[in-house]
C-alpha cells in the first residue's frame, strides 16, 4: 500500500487483481483490506476506484446521476470500447431512458405477478424437496439449487422447452462478461455464438407462450409504452439476470444453513423464518459480488475526489459485510434484520427480479424446513468462479 | 439498567423510561380482574405518572399490551395495574391471569399520558368496566384539591366491578351502576348535573364512549375528555391516527402508534418480516391485508392495487380507521 498517487494524496492503492482466482476464490480478506485502507481506494491492476464500505457502495447506489449506468457497469467503459453484446436497455442505461424500461420491467415483475406463481413455484418445490430428503443424502448445489430455478423460471417466462439448457450458459457469459477479458470470460465465451442464438430465439414474441412473463414484456409494445425493438431486449434482461443468480443466491444460502446447524435449528423450528434466512444468505454470501459505475461529473465520495468519466468498483458483497453497518457481520444469523444490505443493489437499478428470488428462496427452504430435522454437509463444498458471481459448483448434504 | 427509548408525541419527542419490573403482588379484585403491583427490578423510584397515565407492558410473547396506571402517583415504590380477563381475548390477558406470577419481570415502558387530569374546580367522572382503571386516581386527586366531583360507575354486575371497596370511602359521590340491577346507565341523566365549566372524564368500552360522545355533542368542545381502551386489549388512541392491527396468522395483536410504522411494531412482536428500503419505494415489506381500511403512502402499488386493498407496504403505510387485520 502506497501513501500518494497522482490523483490524491494518502488514498491506498492495491496491486492485486479483483478478478484473480485467487482473490474470486476468498475475496473477504481482500475486501478487508481494502475497506481498511479507506472509503474509496485505488486498484492499479485496471486503473480503477473501488469502495467496500456500506457507507460509499450505497451512496453511489443511490445517487445514479453522479455514478451512472450507461457507460456500463463491468469493467469496459462503453464510451471508450465496444461491448460484448449490444448493451441492456435495463441494466446499462441512465434516467430518462432507462425510467421507461424500468417501469415496464416493474410491472411485468410486480409484487401481484409475482404473487400468482407461488402456488406453482411451491408446489415445485415440494416436489423436488420430498425426491431429496427420501434419499437422504444429496448435492444441494447439482440437485436443488441448480435444479429448482430451472423447473421454475422458464415456464414463468413461457420459454420454449427445447434449448434450456443455454439459460444458465447465458447468463454465464453476461456475468463473467461485467470483468475483464480473463481466462473465466473465455471460458464463458466458448459457445457464445449458439447459446446467444437461442436467447435471441426466445426473445420473440411468437416463442414465447401466452400467459408467461416474456409476453407481458411484449403486451407493453401494444400499449405503446415501449418499442418492438425494445422488447426482444428486455425479454433478454430477464434471461440474462433470472437464473444464475437465484441458482447462485439458493446454493449459497443451503450451504450457509448446512455450515450452522444452529441457524438450521431456528428455521426448522419456525419455517417462517425461511425468507429472512434467504435474505441474510444473499448478506452473508452475496451471488453478485460486484458492479461498476461510471462518474458522469467530478465528485467527493468519502473525502476522494473522483474525477469525470471514471470506473469505480462497487463491492457489493463487501459492503454487507462491513463492520461499521453490521454487528459480526461474519456471523450468518438468520433472525438478523439484514434491511440495508445491497446484495440486491439499491434504488432505481435495485434488482427489478428480486420478489422472485425471494419467492424462489422462500419456497424452496420452508420446504427443506418442514421436512428435514437436520441438514449437513457430508463434504466441503466446492466453488464456482465468475467474474461476478460468487457461488458453489457441488454441496454433498445429508438430511435427517 | 434502565435505557431510554423515544416516544413520539404531537409536542415532539419526548424520552420515555424503559425498564424491567417485578411482580410484586397480584391479587383478584373482582370477578375477572386482577391487580398487579409492580416495583422497579433494579429497586429504583419508579418513573413519575400523573393520573390519566398508562405504561406498556411488553410481556413473554413480545406482544405489548397497554395498563392504566390505577395507583397512587406519590408512591414511587409500586405502579398498580388492573387487568380484566377478556373473554375472546387474544392472550394477553389470559398470560396475566394465568401465567404471570409474583416473582416474575415484565418490561415496562412509558408511563405516558394522553388523558391528562386537566384543573378544574368541578368534573364529572363516567367508568364502565375496567374503564376504572385510569379514573380512580382521577377522583383521588379531584378528591385531594377541593374539587367538586361525581362519578357513575357502570358494569356487568357488582361482583365483577374492581375497587368498589376503595370508592366506597367518597360516599355518594360515587353512583355505582351495575347493569343486572339498572340497565344501561343513564348518561343524559347523569350530565344534567352538568355546569358550565365542568370537565367530564370518561373511561370504558366503545359503546359507553360512543353513548358519551353523543350525550355531549351540545357541550362544548373540550368538555368531554375519553380514553378509548380496545375490545380485547387496552390499547389507547394517541391521537387519530394510532390504530391496532391484529396479526392473524400469529393471532397476536399490536398497537401501532401515530408515529410508528406497522412494520416496527411487528418486527418488535417477533414476527419475522423482510423489508429493504423503509420508504415504500422497493416493495420487498408487501404484505396481504385481511380486513381494514388503508392510507397508503407508498410509491409501488397501481391504483388498482391500491384500490383493491389486498396489499400494503407495511414500512410506511397505515389504516384510516382504528383497526387493521394482516395476514402476518
Amino acid at each position: 500500500m502506497t501513501a500518494t498517487t497522482d490523483h490524491v494524496p494518502s488514498v491506498a492503492e492495491f496491486d492485486f487483481d479483483p478478478f484473480s482466482h485467487e482473490f474470486l476464490s476468498d475475496p473477504y480478506p481482500f475486501h478487508e483490506q481494502i475497506r481498511e485502507g479507506g472509503p474509496v481506494v485505488r486498484l492499479r491492476q485496471y486503473d480503477i476506484w473501488a469502495t467496500a464500505r456500506h457507507e460509499q457502495v450505497f451512496a453511489a447506489l443511490t445517487d445514479p446521476e453522479t455514478y451512472c449506468s450507461g457507460a456500463g457497469v463491468g469493467l469496459t467503459d462503453f464510451r471508450k470500447e465496444k461491448p460484448w453484446r449490444p448493451p441492456s436497455l435495463l441494466l446499462e442505461a441512465d434516467p430518462p431512458n432507462h425510467t421507461q424500461v424500468r417501469d415496464v420491467m416493474s410491472t411485468v415483475l410486480s409484487s401481484r405477478a409475482i404473487r400468482a406463481l407461488r402456488e406453482t413455484f411451491t408446489a415445485k418445490a415440494d416436489e423436488l424437496v420430498d425426491q431429496l430428503v427420501a434419499r437422504g443424502r444429496f448435492d444441494a448445489v447439482r440437485d436443488l439449487a441448480d435444479v429448482f430455478p430451472l423447473r421454475v423460471f422458464p415456464d414463468a417466462i413461457g420459454l420454449p422447452e427445447e434449448g434450456r439448457e443455454n439459460l444458465m450458459p447465458y447468463g454465464n457469459m453476461a456475468f463473467n462478461g461485467f470483468g475483464p477479458r480473463n481466462d473465466l470470460f473465455d471460458a464463458a465465451m466458448a459457445d457464445a455464438a449458439r447459446v446467444t442464438e437461442w436467447i435471441m430465439f426466445c426473445c420473440r414474441r411468437e416463442n414465447l407462450a401466452p400467459g408467461g412473463l416474456g409476453r407481458d414484456v411484449w403486451a407493453a409494445v401494444d400499449r405503446g409504452e415501449i418499442t418492438d425493438q425494445q422488447a426482444p431486449l428486455l425479454v433478454r434482461s430477464l434471461l440474462s439476470a433470472g437464473v444464475d443468480t437465484t441458482v447462485y443466491g439458493l446454493g449459497n444460502a443451503l450451504v450457509a444453513l448446512a455450515s450452522h446447524p444452529d441457524e438450521w435449528s431456528k428455521v426448522r423450528e419456525k419455517p417462517a423464518l425461511a425468507k429472512l434466512a434467504f435474505e441474510e444468505a444473499i448478506r452473508f454470501e452475496s451471488p453478485v459480488q460486484t458492479f461498476f459505475r461510471t462518474t458522469a461529473r467530478d465528485v467527493d465520495l468519502g473525502g476522494v475526489r473522483l474525477g469525470e468519466g471514471e470506473k469505480i468498483l462497487l463491492f457489493l458483497g463487501a459492503a454487507n459485510r462491513d463492520p461499521h453497518k453490521w454487528e459480526d457481520p461474519a456471523r450468518f444469523d438468520v433472525t438478523r434484520k439484514a434491511a440495508g444490505h445491497v446484495g440486491f443493489g439499491f434504488g432505481i437499478h435495485g434488482c427489478v427480479g428480486q420478489q422472485m428470488a425471494r419467492l424462489e428462496g422462500d419456497v424452496v427452504l420452508t420446504a427443506l424446513a418442514k421436512r428435514a430435522r437436520t441438514l449437513e454437509l457430508t463434504a466441503e463444498p466446492s466453488l464456482k468462479l465468475n467474474n461476478t458471481l460468487r457461488g458453489f459448483s457441488s454441496a454433498p448434504v445429508e438430511v435427517g | 439498567m434502565s435505557t431510554l427509548t423515544e416516544e413520539f408525541t404531537p409536542r415532539g419527542r419526548t424520552h420515555e423510561p424503559d425498564f424491567q419490573a417485578v411482580v410484586q403482588e397480584k391479587g383478584n379484585v373482582s370477578d375477572g380482574v386482577v391487580t398487579l403491583l409492580l416495583a422497579h427490578a433494579a429497586g429504583d423510584d419508579l418513573p413519575q405518572w400523573q393520573p390519566g397515565s398508562h405504561v406498556d407492558m411488553v410481556l413473554e410473547d413480545g406482544l405489548v399490551r397497554q395498563y392504566s396506571l390505577c395507583g397512587d402517583p406519590a408512591d414511587r415504590s409500586v405502579y398498580r395495574v388492573g387487568v380484566l380477563r377478556e373473554r375472546a381475548g387474544r392472550g394477553g390477558s389470559d398470560f396475566v391471569h394465568d401465567r404471570l406470577q409474583v416473582g416474575d419481570r415484565v418490561h415496562l415502558r412509558g408511563p405516558r399520558n394522553h388523558f391528562v387530569l386537566q384543573p378544574s374546580a368541578s368534573y364529572l367522572f363516567v367508568a364502565g368496566g375496567i374503564g376504572i382503571t385510569p379514573i380512580l386516581p382521577m377522583v383521588a386527586e379531584a378528591q385531594r384539591n377541593g374539587a367538586d366531583w361525581k362519578l357513575l360507575y357502570g358494569g356487568r354486575s357488582r361482583d365483577s366491578m374492581a375497587f368498589l371497596d376503595r370508592l366506597a370511602e367518597y360516599g355518594d359521590r360515587v353512583d355505582v351502576r351495575p347493569e343486572d340491577e339498572h340497565g344501561l346507565l343513564d348518561l343524559d341523566a347523569f350530565l344534567a348535573g352538568h355546569s358550565a365549566g365542568d370537565l367530564v372524564y370518561c373511561c370504558g368500552p366503545e359503546p359507553l364512549l360512543r353513548a358519551m360522545e353523543w350525550a355531549c355533542s351540545d357541550l362544548p368542545r373540550e368538555t368531554l375528555q375519553v380514553e378509548r381502551f380496545a375490545p380485547k386489549d387496552a390499547i389507547h388512541a394517541d391521537d387519530d391516527t394510532g390504530f391496532e392491527v391484529y396479526l392473524q396468522a400469529s393471532d397476536l395483536t399490536v398497537a401501532v402508534g401515530p408515529d410508528q410504522s406497522i412494520l416496527e411494531r411487528v418486527e418488535d412482536a417477533g414476527i419475522p418480516v423482510l423489508s429493504s428500503c423503509q420508504e415504500g419505494t422497493c416493495g420487498t415489506c408487501e404484505t396481504d391485508v385481511v380486513e381494514g381500511d388503508l392510507a397508503h403512502r407508498d410509491s409501488v402499488l397501481t391504483e388498482a392495487d391500491r384500490a383493491s386493498g389486498e396489499t400494503m407496504m407495511i414500512c410506511v403505510s397505515r389504516c384510516k380507521g382504528k383497526r387493521l387485520v394482516l395476514d402476518l
